[in-house]
């Protein structure tokens, strides 16, 4: 401040000394017959001024900063809005596919077990058929072994009546052979 | 135009008016205190017009004024001081204007004659005077008695604090006044210079080189000091409303 004073001051002694112009009167910041003129224009200008801020500029420029915060804030909540959403419908996904995965794996698991149960049931029937064929198999077999048993007593009887017959002459009777068959093959 | 760097002051009659035996003339002075008011008036409304979500550069520039402004009152005085801020945004954009318009050539300061300056700095001084007391009341009075002051010290220090009160209206406008009357003095001497060496023939010219470089490197400051002193008037006017509201410091 006082740098500045004195630079005003110096400069003022600079440019009194310019002689090519005098000024009549004070120093004109300072001549108070301009106060009057100045204060009046100064109030109506001013307080023009002051009416035009209050009513029209302030309103309007706190009007336009008003919306754009406004406006800012409904877009953010807009969109954290529709993250929300996403996120629900990120979530219905997972569970949904949660959902489809254990359906899956039940499916999966009951398909398993029935075709082990069917396999079984099949085998199971197999195995039946089978032993039925195979006692069925077994009785003809006894069957035939038993018939060929009988006739290999015939056959033996024929056969040693036979040789009896050519060795000695002589058929044997019915009896003997029997009893002498019977001894031989017992 | 003459070469006296005290003529830019002069304040000049155009339409003489006279009530009472006192002069009211319309004068260069009210003049140019009518431009400031409808060039800001008008950057203010046109640029606004639009009323932009997005805004044009001049709807920024206006915007930034008004939350550079905001944002001063807000820190000083605090979300009440806010329902000053038509006063202070007045103030701010008539003394910015005022100075700048003084940047033209040709044109008439108006902030380089105190009576202006000590107006404007008596309406901050008397709106925190008058608010000061009917908000507050008598409390208002705790500004010149500060607390955790002792007993001995409290006549000297409420002495102290009250001449620094009544000083404030004269540091606020002579601040302004000194600062634009002090820039214009010494620009107009300086560009003096290079008109008085130039009519000295070839090595006037090359001597005027000088003053006209000061010349420039001036004119920069002046651009500067005239948004600095507007902004330091501006933030004055904040800290003196903080008292208005918040007397007990």
């Amino acid at each position: 401040m006082a740098g500045e004073t004195q630079s005003t001051t110096e400069a003022t002694h600079a440019g009194t000394e310019v002689p090519t112009e005098h000024h009549s009167g004070p120093f004109p910041p300072f001549n108070s017959e301009t106060f009057a003129s100045q204060i009046l224009w100064l109030a109506i200008t001013f307080g023009l001024f002051y009416w035009i801020i209050k009513n029209v500029a302030v309103p309007r420029i706190s009007g336009i900063l008003e919306d754009r915060k406004d406006r800012i804030a409904g877009d953010l909540s807009e969109a954290n809005r529709l993250k929300e959403e996403t996120d629900e419908a990120i979530a219905a996904y997972e569970q949904a596919l949660a959902e489809a995965r254990a359906k899956a794996h039940g499916i999966a698991h009951d398909t398993r077990a029935k075709l082990k149960a069917d396999n079984e049931a099949r085998r199971e029937k197999a195995e039946a058929e089978l032993a039925k064929k195979l006692a069925a198999a077994e009785s003809q077999i006894a069957e035939v072994k038993s018939q060929a048993m009988e006739q290999i007593g015939d056959i033996a009887g024929e056969t040693t009546s036979a040789l009896v017959e050519a060795l000695m002459g002589k058929a044997p009777t019915k009896t003997d052979l029997s009893k002498a068959l019977k001894s031989a093959m017992d | 135009m003459s070469n006296d760097p005290i003529h830019q002051f002069q304040i000049q009659k155009i339409f003489p008016i006279e009530v009472g035996g006192m002069d009211f003339s319309f004068t260069n002075s009210s003049l140019f205190m009518g431009l400031t008011v409808a060039a800001a008036s008008a950057f203010l409304i046109f640029s606004t017009s639009g009323r932009g979500l997005v805004p044009t550069r001049m709807q920024s520039v206006a915007e930034m004024a008004y939350e550079f402004v905001a944002s001063m009152l807000r820190d000083a005085a605090g979300t009440d001081g806010m329902r000053f801020f038509p006063m202070v945004f007045s103030i701010f954009m008539f003394v910015l204007f005022g100075n700048l318009f003084g940047m033209f050539p040709y044109f008439f300061t108006i902030t380089s004659h105190i009576i202006v300056t000590f107006a404007l700095a008596m309406l901050v001084i008397l709106t925190v005077v008058i608010y000061g007391f009917m908000r507050n009341g008598m409390k208002f009075l705790k500004l010149f008695v500060p607390s955790g002051v002792p007993g001995a010290l409290i006549p000297l220090v409420t002495a102290i604090e009250i001449i620094s009160f009544l000083s404030r209206p004269i540091s606020l406008s002579v601040r302004l006044f000194a600062n634009m009357l002090a820039g214009h003095i010494t620009l107009k001497v300086f560009s003096g210079f290079v008109v008085s060496l130039g009519a000295l023939g070839a090595a006037g010219v090359a001597g005027a080189v000088l003053p006209l470089g000061m010349t420039v490197a001036l004119t920069a400051l002046e651009f500067l000091v005239a948004f600095l002193q507007a902004y330091v008037f501006t933030v004055l006017t904040c800290m003196y409303l903080n008292d208005a509201l918040h007397p007990s410091h």
